[in-house]
């Protein structure tokens, strides 16, 4: 399997795409984590900060 | 709904304990003795056990894997019994655990004198050593996970996230880092060589500080920061965002510690721009910490926990800032190979981890053996100490940092380099003695510390297991109305670590696969070639002696660097270094042209030097390898040798195993008669041969035609 990734990788054209593409993943997941802490349920969000302080 | 009765393990939280805090003297009393050596180099390197070159990795790993290490399951198993209302899934895997890790400890403290190392920095073990951490990682795992699936608890608070992201992580980075080519019970050579070598290696290295150092112990302060403070965290969706945010980005950092290297540019900038976000999540998470004692400030003053706590976390805030500065190319270009970086990880390592580790002791050991701490004013003494030790540790070697590269880069009018490096050694004696120093304080503080927990210990009575009581989670789990789809990653732990995985695998493959694939990356030297037998076994020493440790062999593209060491090195020049040998501080100077122009130096310099080198260099601070005139070569094994680097893809002809050693032989006596000339007799059979032909072979390659 490893030989068969090997052939295509070291063929691979305009290689330097593959950073920027991952950069656009990078933000798309920022953008992710955000819009998700900003609907999270408040009266949850307590519960769950509390927790360490329960007996 | 009905209460189940069930009981903490408090046992297996204790010997974590005692493990931290007896290792934690051990590994800080062997930073002092490295620190002194560079004081006192004639009378306290030891050799041949006791050398700098060997004792230094026992210091990284006592204070990392030992120190840390069971700071970090003490934490663990504290917080995740409790954070889940359970006890720890099972108790023999938590003894496997427990004196599995304590015996891996035990064999690196052994090995590691006995020069048993890979050279890779904070990965030195052994392979067999390296099997043993696998298989204890597993169960460490095991027995969390087993934990958290019968939690009686359906949230995962955050600090179980930076947990599971702590597991995955560094599981990952030993198994990719540590793939090597065993030829003995203790030798193994890595599979990959040079500037892939350098950049997995720093990827782990760095990832280390990360998954090690960091995210455990910031999971580490979300629980026992709001507990030592009494109040919730500031902000549980900025440490939301925190988490994630930073194994993110952390991932990406490692080629930050290869700036300027012969290591391809796009990877350089990649790492520098992920480095330098970093300060974002870091902040963040420092921010959030200190918030969280809002309104508790006042009791900042007369509570010793929060005082070592608040220093922890300020620490990190400093370093976590000063990392994205070093990253930036123009500092990197004064700090690296420097004690800035010196300076650097141990306000990281004695202020944020240090400081963390003996809040949460001083908080934990009453409250597990029902008892007041032994001393408060003992406490006070030794956070005083503590705290006055990093500084006198830290400014130091700030300023030694500053003026090596001060000294390193300048010129006269006439264009020539203003100092001998010998010169920027000397120089640096009181800053390493004042160094010293501050290590002294920071150990004292330790001791006392020691002292004032036995006590502690000695005047309770610990619950081993101690009682709870909590309702039995739900087996199926009602939404409610409202609730966003999202909300599973707070209830399921195994998606969350298999996006941790995801996570962190994206900015892993992106940095590596393209510069081990794509053949463009490492451009080929058509003159490099193999090393010969005796070269490669003189290399095998000069491993073994760790080297590195002190000598870079990688010379930057800068006038002061190419002036003083010759042509600035090559991505092809490394083909065939397996390990590679970059090393990461300067102490010596660099030695990746050690053979070639103007550096190049007679066998009977060599000779002498290793010998003896304050002889030839006067106030130079390396010891002496005299030893290495009386050991004899390993010759038995150059065969075996020969084939596990054919194996590896060095362009050896397939009998050349055969003949090696008639090689190494006529190799070594043009050596020997070359010392002879100049009245020095020794047998041709000897580890100093080897080590000769090493360093005159260094950097030759280029030049050839």
């Amino acid at each position: 399997m490893f030989s068969f990734i090997k052939k295509y990788t070291e063929t691979m054209q305009d290689i330097q795409f593959y950073p920027i593409f991952s950069l656009l993943v990078f933000v798309a997941f920022f953008v992710g984590v955000i819009w998700y802490v900003k609907v999270m349920d408040k009266k949850e969000v307590d519960i769950i900060k509390n927790l360490p302080l329960e007996q | 709904m009905q209460l189940e009765s069930f009981q903490y393990d408090n046992k297996t939280v204790r010997n974590f304990a005692l493990a931290t805090i007896i290792w934690g003297v051990v590994g800080m009393t062997v930073g002092l003795w490295v620190a002194l050596q560079l004081v006192f180099p004639t009378v306290l390197n030891l050799q041949p056990y006791f050398n700098f070159g060997r004792l230094r990795p026992l210091h990284t790993n006592a204070v990392i894997f030992a120190f840390v290490g069971n700071g970090i399951f003490m934490g663990v198993y504290y917080s995740l019994q409790r954070l889940l209302k359970t006890r720890m899934y099972s108790d023999t895997l938590s003894k496997i655990h427990f004196w599995g890790w304590q015996l891996i400890i035990v064999a690196a403290a052994i090995t590691l004198p006995l020069g048993l190392t890979t050279s890779k920095e904070y990965a030195e073990l052994e392979w067999p050593i390296d099997i043993a951490i696998t298989i204890i990682w597993v169960v460490f795992g095991w027995n969390m996970f087993a934990t958290i699936i019968k939690r009686r608890e359906r949230h995962l608070y955050v600090a179980i996230w930076f947990y599971i992201a702590t597991f995955v992580t560094v599981a990952v980075l030993h198994l990719v880092n540590s793939f090597e080519l065993p030829i003995s019970f203790f030798k193994s050579y890595s599979w990959y060589a040079g500037v892939q070598d350098a950049l997995v290696q720093w990827w782990y290295g760095h990832n280390a500080v990360a998954f090690f150092l960091t995210t455990p112990y910031l999971g580490l302060m979300y629980y026992f920061m709001p507990k030592a403070a009494n109040r919730p965290v500031f902000s549980y969706k900025l440490s939301i965002i925190h988490f994630w945010a930073l194994i993110f980005l952390y991932i990406w950092a490692g080629p930050h510690h290869l700036l300027y290297t012969a290591l391809p540019n796009w990877a350089q900038s990649i790492g520098i721009v992920f480095s330098f976000m970093l300060i974002f999540p870091s902040w963040g998470g420092m921010i959030n910490g200190l918030l969280t004692l809002r309104g508790a400030w006042d009791r900042v003053r007369e509570d010793v926990i929060l005082k070592f706590m608040v220093v922890a976390v300020t620490a990190y805030g400093m370093s976590t800032f000063e990392g994205p500065m070093l990253s930036l190319k123009s500092i990197n270009a004064v700090a690296h190979f420097t004690d800035w970086i010196i300076a650097h990880v141990h306000v990281g390592g004695l202020g944020w981890n240090g400081m963390l580790t003996f809040g949460i002791l001083y908080w934990l050991i009453p409250r597990m053996y029902k008892t007041e701490l032994y001393s408060k004013k003992l406490a006070n003494i030794h956070f005083w100490l503590a705290t006055l030790g990093i500084l006198f540790y830290a400014i130091p070697m700030y300023w030694a940092g500053f003026q090596q590269a001060e000294m390193w880069k300048q010129f006269t009018e006439s264009g020539q380099l203003k100092y001998q490096f010998l010169e920027t050694v000397t120089y640096m004696a009181p800053f390493y003695a004042m160094r010293a120093l501050g290590g002294v304080l920071y150990l004292s503080g330790a001791i006392i510390a020691m002292v004032n927990i036995f006590k502690t210990i000695g005047q309770g009575n610990l619950v081993e297991n101690e009682a709870a009581e909590a309702p039995a989670l739900e087996k199926t789990y009602t939404k409610h109305a409202g609730e966003h789809w999202h909300r599973w990653i707070e209830r399921k732990p195994t998606p969350l670590l298999i996006l941790s995985l995801v996570v962190i695998l994206i900015g892993g493959m992106v940095e590596i696969i393209p510069t081990f694939l794509v053949k463009s990356n490492v451009p080929t030297i058509a003159s490099v070639k193999p090393y010969t037998p005796l070269e490669l076994q003189g290399r095998d020493i000069y491993v073994r002696e760790g080297c590195y440790t002190c000598h870079s062999q990688m010379i930057r593209p800068f006038r002061s660097e190419t002036e003083r060491y010759g042509e600035y090195s090559k991505a092809g020049e490394f083909v065939y270094d397996h390990p590679f040998q970059w090393g990461s501080k300067r102490t010596g100077p660099d030695l990746a042209r050690e053979g070639a122009g103007n550096l190049k130096k007679s066998n009977t310099w060599h000779f002498n030097h290793l010998e003896e080198p304050s002889a030839i260099s006067t106030g130079s601070v390396m010891p002496s390898y005299a030893f290495l005139i009386e050991n004899d070569l390993d010759t038995a094994s150059t065969p075996v040798k020969i084939n596990a680097m054919r194996t590896l893809g060095v362009p050896y002809d397939a009998s050349f195993a055969a003949k090696a050693n008639a090689d190494l032989m006529a190799q070594a006596k043009e050596i020997t008669a070359s010392l002879k000339k100049d009245g020095i007799e020794v047998p041709a059979n000897k580890e100093i041969i080897a080590v000769i032909a090493y360093l005159q072979r260094l950097g030759t390659d280029i030049n050839k035609k």
